[in-house]
């Protein structure tokens, strides 16, 4: 074993860097994401994402000279800077769009009607003239300048509150946890019972039962979108709320059972055999027993429904319809996606807005979500 | 009245509902129906006992029926016939109509693409990355990232992709990194999800990563399952650490790698959100799920649409039957 010792710590440095490696692939398009939705529009088309961290060299929109003229030695002067922040470093101006990288920094230039201009490399300005300012056209300025890096939450303020920018997007958020919520709690219970009732309670046709159910796990929910939709338009629901949620939970159920079932076969069965012969009945079995261990279990599910339930795009494009003001995220993207492909500001907000409610139930039930992995697909 | 007050009342309703019934029902059967008190308490308790498990299951065998069970019928029905001629009995000239049509076969030789790469790739990456995980310190922290795309919604993973393989034209600032990357090596910026058949693998790149975490948390699991003296017993062999993975681990964990690659596969075949959303099946890049959704829904043609959706069903039937049988077997 001595001779491994050498080759394994040669290996280990491998293993790190591969995995360093893997994992900055995996990371890097939703960072991109993430770093994009807190840059200006401007930022997003001009530059890369990966280049928002490092000072950029890049030609600013026309600033037009304003502010208030003074007088000094017989002439009208007006002075001021201009960028609004100290970081900015000018490297070149013009005053046409035609000549933007014309002048050097601190050269004076003489424009029309006598004025002269002045800008240093601050960004600081200087403009003289024979006669007043008032009423003037003062010119342009077309400045080639290296800026700070610089981050706005302008975008999700527009995004979330604005009426045109991101039309619609904290309205289709509130949608979203609508359809999403009940959708998660209400099939908990059903199954629960269904599942408690296969897994402790003896009666004929029971394992046809648990066959049944881990059919329905993969029956594709695309066969089931014409005939409900027809059900609910002949019942009365038509599209809306009620119908999404009925459809979540019978699509949901399935796995639901499956899942409590496996989970609650593996109770101890002295404790419930126990309580039988002290003489408690199923009902108080599984609402006083079964059901409080079964914690986990209903944990596990219900971070998949929700999850599910959040990021489902065909159901709720199905049985809500698309009326713009029922779009869940989701849908709202999609059409994002279609009306403002090159907005990327846009977009990108609105995709992180979407992701971040998901990613928190991620990151804080992790244990659970793993759990039910597991218990549903290791056999 | 505002949705959200509705979704209260919602919960409330279903939750009470539900509580109610299972609460009424068992009280209804042992209080009233079948006493357990009276001359005939025996026979009385054993029928309750009888009944009381469908009392348990049959909101769920009621919600799975209509919900699941019956849809695949009535899809069945109404792929024979033909709304047009008012649901006319119409055999099999929906399928027919469907195999002259040319985006069905791309449809279809797109998705056996997809079948044969994303489960074999995402596997292979996900066995990758939980073997790589297993031993280092930092090793649950890079699970953690390389398992978040799971959480992140198909639309949005394509959001996040399309930001990847942006395209701008020459002489400006490139925004994606692919274009940004292919520029730097020298190339001229291309807009990637135009070009076909290259689009199509570039489109379940977003599925493979996704789905790797998946992958990777299973297959880690089973690793950490076998037995420590089968590994052991290699190194005393002077296997490689190349041989032990291959040659010991893999073997031992190959009907966990069957499950997972199945369990991908059914997502695969159910493939839309990700196609919808970025390119919506142009450039030839159309699947079965969106080639039915557009008959469906855009072309309203409900017999092709459903033709379609069973030929899903179909292709998802092996697993269904596979499935069936493991789980039985078990059972015993």
């Amino acid at each position: 074993m001595e001779g491994m010792a050498g080759q394994k710590s040669h290996l280990t440095w491998a293993v790190h860097i591969s995995v360093a490696l893997l994992v900055a692939l995996w990371l890097f398009p939703t960072v991109g994401l993430l770093v994009s939705s807190f840059r200006t529009a401007e930022q997003i088309s001009n530059s890369g994402w990966w280049s928002a961290f490092s000072a950029q060299k890049g030609q600013l929109p026309a600033i037009r000279i304003s502010g208030d003229e003074a007088r000094e030695d017989g002439l009208y002067v007006i002075d001021g800077n201009l960028f609004g922040t100290a970081e900015t470093t000018l490297s070149a101006w013009g005053t046409s769009s035609r000549a933007p990288e014309a002048y050097e920094p601190d050269t004076q230039v003489d424009l029309d009607d006598g004025w002269q201009l002045t800008v240093e490399r601050s960004g600081d300005f200087r403009l003289t003239g024979p006669q007043s300012f008032e009423g003037e056209r003062l010119p342009r300025v077309f400045a080639t300048a290296t800026t700070p890096p610089e981050f706005t939450l302008e975008n999700y303020v527009n995004v979330l509150f604005g009426t045109t920018a991101g039309a619609g997007v904290g309205q289709a958020f509130l949608n979203t946890l609508t359809v999403s919520i009940p959708a998660t709690v209400i099939p908990i219970l059903v199954a629960a019972f269904a599942a408690y009732a296969l897994a402790w309670m003896e009666f004929p046709g029971r394992a046809l039962l648990v066959a049944a159910v881990v059919a329905l796990l993969v029956v594709p929910l695309q066969l089931a979108l014409i005939p409900l939709l027809q059900l609910h338009n002949n019942i009365g629901i038509g599209k809306g709320y009620l119908g999404v949620w009925l459809a979540h939970t019978g699509f949901g159920l399935p796995l639901a059972i499956y899942l409590l079932r496996n989970y609650m076969v593996g109770l101890p069965k002295d404790i419930i055999e126990n309580a039988r012969v002290d003489g408690a009945s199923d009902f108080q079995i599984f609402t006083k027993i079964v059901l409080p261990l079964s914690f986990p279990a209903l944990a596990s599910f219900a971070i998949f429904q929700f999850l599910w339930t959040w990021n489902d795009l065909l159901v709720a494009l199905v049985f809500l319809g698309t009326d713009d003001d029922r779009l869940v995220l989701t849908a709202r993207l999609v059409n994002l996606m279609g009306s403002r492909g090159g907005q990327w500001e846009i977009l990108a907000t609105s995709a992180f807005v979407s992701i971040v409610v998901p990613l928190i139930v991620f990151f804080a039930m992790q244990k659970y979500l793993v759990r039910g992995l597991l218990a549903g697909s290791v056999k | 009245m505002h949705p959200a007050f509705q979704a209260v009342l919602t919960i409330v309703i279903g939750l009470g509902g539900c509580i109610g019934y299972f609460w009424f029902s068992n009280q209804l059967l042992d209080k009233v129906l079948f006493p357990a008190r009276g001359p005939n308490i025996g026979r009385n308790i054993r029928r309750a006992e009888m009944i009381r498990p469908w009392l348990f299951l049959f909101p769920a065998i009621f919600a799975l029926g209509l919900y699941l069970a019956y849809p695949v019928v009535a899809t069945f029905w109404l792929s024979l016939t033909d709304r047009d001629q008012g649901g006319a009995f119409v055999g099999l000239a929906n399928y027919q109509q469907m195999l002259r049509e040319a985006k069905f076969w791309e449809a279809i030789r797109n998705n056996m693409l997809w079948l044969i790469v994303v489960p074999a790739a995402s596997t292979a990456f996900g066995l990758l990355a939980a073997q790589l995980t297993d031993r280092i310190s930092w090793g649950n922290i890079a699970k953690s990232l390389i398992f978040m795309p799971m959480a992140i919604s198909f639309v949005g993973a394509s959001v996040i992709w399309k930001l990847v393989y942006d395209f701008r034209p020459i002489g400006q600032e490139q925004i994606g990194i692919l274009n940004a990357f292919w520029v730097w090596l020298g190339g001229e910026p291309q807009t990637w999800l135009t070009i076909t058949p290259w689009n199509n693998f570039l489109l379940m790149v977003v599925l493979i990563w996704i789905q790797t975490g998946f992958a990777m948390v299973i297959l880690g699991a089973a690793l950490r399952g076998i037995p420590e003296e089968t590994v052991e017993a290699a190194i005393v062999d002077g296997a490689n650490p190349f041989q032990i993975f291959f040659k010991i681990k893999v073997p031992q964990i190959r009907s966990t790698i069957v499950v997972v690659w199945t369990t991908i596969t059914l997502v695969v075949l159910k493939i839309f959100d990700i196609v919808l959303a970025m390119t919506n099946g142009q450039w030839q890049t159309q699947v079965l799920a969106n080639y039915m959704y557009d008959k469906l829904f855009r072309a309203f043609d409900w017999g092709v649409g459903s033709a379609a959706a069973m030929v899903i069903m179909l292709l998802v039937s092996p697993i269904l039957v596979w499935n069936v049988i493991n789980a039985r077997r078990e059972m015993r």
